[in-house]
């Protein structure tokens, strides 16, 4: 069957000529305009004078001030602490629910991907109401039950140690994903020949599963550094008050007039190398975790007891997920409807004027949320097409070059948000593509950012899919596309629904790109919410950002819900 | 960014040439236009194009409510509040400008000196409402007719009552600088604010960035707009505000929000925040007819009762229970200064802050 499938197209390109071809080159075309413009704009601008010399000095201005140096040495500080935070708390999360019968896993595992949809930016100023030092809730909690007085405070979200926690709290999710995940594939034959041969409890997860997790983890550790590393909405939310940059809110202060663009493209390439630098090691890291699934593949996990300590760890989990969840999205729901934004909501002081003003009074909300809801549907349609295609021709090499096809698809993964913005700004303000101030723009940012992801998805589960189906409509003189269109996309459809979902998510809670490129008629919902929290209107914030949720949340919902009913029509289909 | 743009400090080389080589002659050609009253054709025309943009930097809830108070006179034409802070706004228009996007029809700047920058670079239209013809006084508008003051105001110092004692509060700038007061005040930006820009240079000029210098070791909270200390000290956050708006400071005050206005004892920043009509606004004559609407009796009025601003409108009436304008000490703004100097002192404030 597997020479067939690779000999058959070659056979057929010969005589007919075969739309795909030209529709595949012109995929290629615009997967390289969308990346390597922006960049190469950006490394121009970088190595020239506003005359358009060669130079260095823009990365002489760089090392030689500390006004550069410090943002560069906080963010280190802030990614390394971040990740090895979100390593501590999530790598046992992550075996919690893998592998124990810890109840209510379902349910934390939902809980983390409440976090994980959670726009971090949100979760910044939610933490500002709890945690401000004189008039966040659990502050003022604190010295109401301790009767500490006026300006003693539990902790100061406004500082170095504030930004850690609340970024860990919005990166742990990745580190408990994979772990997770790997958890689930390793198979128990291992651990079972470790308890055979007498291996107790903790002595088989001390010399078996740990190890066997230890490469995620290491991945997780990674991801979460990179992630804290690039995240603009956080530090721009609790630094800047704290009176410290990290880079990227560096980046984005030298596009403050008097705007300084050749240093804002300088100070963007260390953030570009290194995260190229740090997913060459997750790549590492991952690519030799091969020795893990060794051994038969349909044996079960091994699920450890925990006898009454189950109900100890659930009450952990919980406690962890408050953090990320149960009281920043109290901090909201309270913020909506209080009259202050610091004062609990109570019968004298319940308000719905906050809501009356967001939907009645504030005239960029029905702007943002369309432009939000169009830009949603569109990346989410583009994207998904994109990705599909890109994966069909890596998966079933059907094009020469397939390889660096597959490769550009992935390479946005180490494109930081604020330094696309910062390309994707350069490239389309000057002839000839102005697209500055049209949604086109943003379209273009999302569709990237969001490409790896999706195409990784929509990759691995074309390689599910045997390639015989496919053939057999060939066979009987069906077009590649027609074969692709009618026998490979709807056994896929549930991976293509959950891709085009994820995508979508992912528009509503981007920031750091679309705040270098927006303008007032293309403001989004982040963006507003952004412009919302430099003048202070907290409860504004608190509605808009419980709408943002609400529609997450609804997005969500609505994949998993046709994810199991294609799942269902899916296994009907005998292969 | 476009490689050919100029910088602010390159415009005002070349527009002080101007005014220098040619004083005479653009004096002499750009008298105002006559006054224009509001006329059945204005409103009719208005009416067809159904909005009117407005780029402010005025705290949000009251530029929302002028914007209805707009949409409620003359109804069928709805007014689109686009607010950030006012540097915000000076950088938004120039690259919206760059790349040929004409959104904004009206515009209104805390930051006067960037009414200067906008008509030296021939981007404002000369529109002179009746009002600001007959009434507002010459010092208020600009002699070519392209824009006038729509609102007056403080930047000033202001405490929470239930943090801070009335005996013990600050009098002035020094007063600040105690060490008492180390971890108890918040600011605003001049990055952001128009009104911080304009009251930082003014401070500086008159009692020093030796200030800045000390202020910068008191551990302050610093936050982007001048809309946000006052709330932030309304909310107990910070006890005090070393900067901030006067009229939110009001506003709380009347609501019965625990704050009170400090006039320091060295003088409070005077804001002027203009009003002018870009020459490609997309919507000429809704922009016309908000512009003369801005500067009437009935939309100065309700800024004064409802937002706590000032007004050099004659007709209009300080309003019971603040202190007239008369009455407190002012700093002297300057904004053809601030103009020379804005680039100079962001890169000041963020070497001293750090931010």
């Amino acid at each position: 069957m597997a020479t067939v499938a690779s000999t058959a197209p070659v056979e057929r390109r010969r005589f007919g000529f075969d739309v795909s071809r030209p529709v595949l080159a012109a995929f290629a075309v615009i997967l390289f305009a969308l990346i390597a413009m922006p960049l190469s704009w950006l490394i121009y601008y970088a190595f020239t004078t506003k005359a358009g010399a060669f130079t260095l000095d823009n990365f002489h201005r760089l090392v030689s001030d500390a006004a550069y140096i410090d943002p560069l040495l906080t963010t280190f500080a802030l990614a390394t602490l971040s990740a090895i935070i979100c390593c501590v708390v999530a790598a046992p999360m992550g075996w919690l629910v893998a592998r124990t019968d810890m109840p209510l896993r379902r349910t934390v595992r939902l809980l983390v991907t409440a976090s994980f949809v959670t726009p971090p930016f949100l979760g910044a100023i939610a933490w500002e109401l709890l945690a401000a030092p004189n008039s966040g809730l659990l502050n003022q909690l604190y010295r109401e039950l301790t009767g500490a007085p006026q300006g003693a405070h539990l902790m100061n979200i406004y500082s170095f140690s504030g930004l850690v926690f609340v970024i860990s709290c919005y990166t742990f999710p990745y580190v408990f994903v994979l772990v997770a995940n790997a958890l689930d594939r390793t198979p128990g034959d291992l651990e079972d020949a470790s308890a055979i041969l007498g291996g107790k409890t903790w002595d088989t997860a001390r010399r078996i599963t740990i190890p066997l997790a230890l490469p995620a983890v290491l991945a997780g550790a990674l991801v979460a550094f990179l992630q804290a590393m690039t995240l603009f909405g956080s530090p721009a939310i609790l630094a800047m008050p704290a009176g410290f940059h990290t880079m990227t809110t560096k980046i984005w202060s030298l596009f403050q007039f008097p705007p300084q663009p050749e240093l804002a493209a300088a100070a963007s390439l260390p953030l570009l190398l290194l995260t190229i630098i740090l997913l060459r090691a997750e790549h590492m890291v991952l690519g030799r975790r091969g020795y893990s699934v060794v051994g038969a593949k349909n044996s079960e996990p091994r699920i450890v007891l925990l006898g009454v300590w189950r109900w100890v760890m659930l009450g952990l989990a919980m406690f962890v997920l408050m953090f990320p969840v149960f009281l920043p999205y109290f901090a909201l729901l309270n913020a909506s409807f209080s009259r202050v934004a610091s004062h609990l909501v109570w019968f004298n002081n319940f308000t719905l004027q906050n809501v009356h003003f967001v939907f009645y009074e504030l005239s960029a909300t029905q702007l943002a949320l369309r432009n939000t809801f169009i830009l949603g549907v569109l990346a989410a349609t583009a994207g998904t097409v994109l990705a599909m295609v890109i994966a069909y021709v890596y998966v079933r090499q059907a094009v020469k070059g397939y390889r660096v096809l597959g490769f550009l698809a992935t390479a946005p993964v180490a494109i930081p948000g604020i330094v696309l913005g910062v390309g994707l700004f350069f490239t389309y303000t000057r002839p000839p593509f102005v697209l500055y101030g049209t949604l086109w723009i943003l379209l273009i940012a999302f569709v990237t950012l969001n490409m790896p992801a999706a195409y990784q998805q929509l990759q691995s589960a074309f390689k599910a899919v045997h390639p015989e189906l496919e053939d057999a409509s060939r066979i009987l003189g069906a077009s590649r596309l027609r074969a692709l269109w009618q026998i490979t996309a709807p056994l896929l459809r549930t991976s293509v629904i959950a891709t085009w979902c994820f995508i979508f998510v992912g528009v509503i809670r981007e920031l750091s790109a679309a705040v270098m490129l927006f303008t007032s008629e293309t403001k989004v919902l982040s963006v507003l919410i952004y412009d919302l929290n430099e003048s202070g209107d907290l409860a504004a914030i608190a509605v808009l950002g419980l709408l943002m949720l609400i529609l997450t949340f609804g997005i969500v919902a609505l994949a998993n819900t046709l994810k199991f009913g294609g799942a269902r029509r899916l296994s009907a289909i005998p292969s | 960014m476009n490689r050919s743009r100029i910088s602010r400090r390159d415009v005002l080389v070349g527009s002080s040439a101007l005014v220098t080589g040619a004083a005479f002659s653009t004096r002499v050609m750009s008298a105002a236009p006559p006054a224009s009253p509001v006329t059945p054709a204005l409103i009719d025309a208005a009416k067809k194009e159904g909005k009117v943009v407005w780029y402010t930097s005025i705290d949000l809830k009251l530029s929302e409510q002028i914007g209805k108070a707009f949409e409620a006179k003359h109804p069928g034409i709805t007014c689109k509040v686009e607010r950030t802070g006012a540097e915000r706004l000076l950088q938004r228009i120039g690259q919206e400008y760059t790349a040929n996007v004409h959104a904004v029809d009206v515009v209104n700047s805390s930051d006067a000196s960037h009414l200067v920058y906008w008509k030296d670079q021939g981007l404002l239209e000369p529109y002179v409402p009746e009002d600001v013809a007959k009434f507002y006084p010459a010092e208020h508008k600009d002699a070519d007719g392209t824009y006038a003051s729509f609102r007056v105001f403080l930047c000033i110092i202001a405490y929470n009552t239930n943090l801070v004692k009335k005996e013990e509060a600050p009098k002035s700038f020094a007063d600040l600088l105690d060490p008492k007061w180390k971890g108890k005040i918040v600011k605003a930006h001049p990055g952001y604010s128009g009104t911080i820009m304009t009251a930082t240079y003014q401070t500086a000029r008159d009692i020093g960035w030796d200030y800045y210098e000390k202020l910068a070791q008191q551990n302050i909270l610093q936050v982007q707009s001048a809309a946000d200390p006052p709330k932030k000290i309304a909310l107990g956050e910070r006890a005090i505000q070393a900067d901030g708006v006067e009229y939110l400071i009001l506003q709380e005050k009347e609501s019965g929000q625990p704050v009170e206005p400090v006039y320091a004892t060295e003088g409070s920043p005077l804001i002027i925040g203009p009003n002018g009509l870009f020459k490609a606004a997309p919507n000429p004559n809704a922009a016309r007819l908000f512009q003369s609407f801005s500067f009437s009796p009935e939309c100065q009025q309700l800024c004064i009762d409802i937002g706590g601003l000032r007004s050099v409108h004659p007709q209009t009436k300080e309003h019971a229970g603040r202190t007239p304008l008369s009455q407190i000490k002012l700093m002297k703004d300057d904004a053809a200064a601030v103009l020379k100097n804005g680039e100079q002192i962001k890169a000041r404030y963020v070497k001293i802050f750090r931010v």
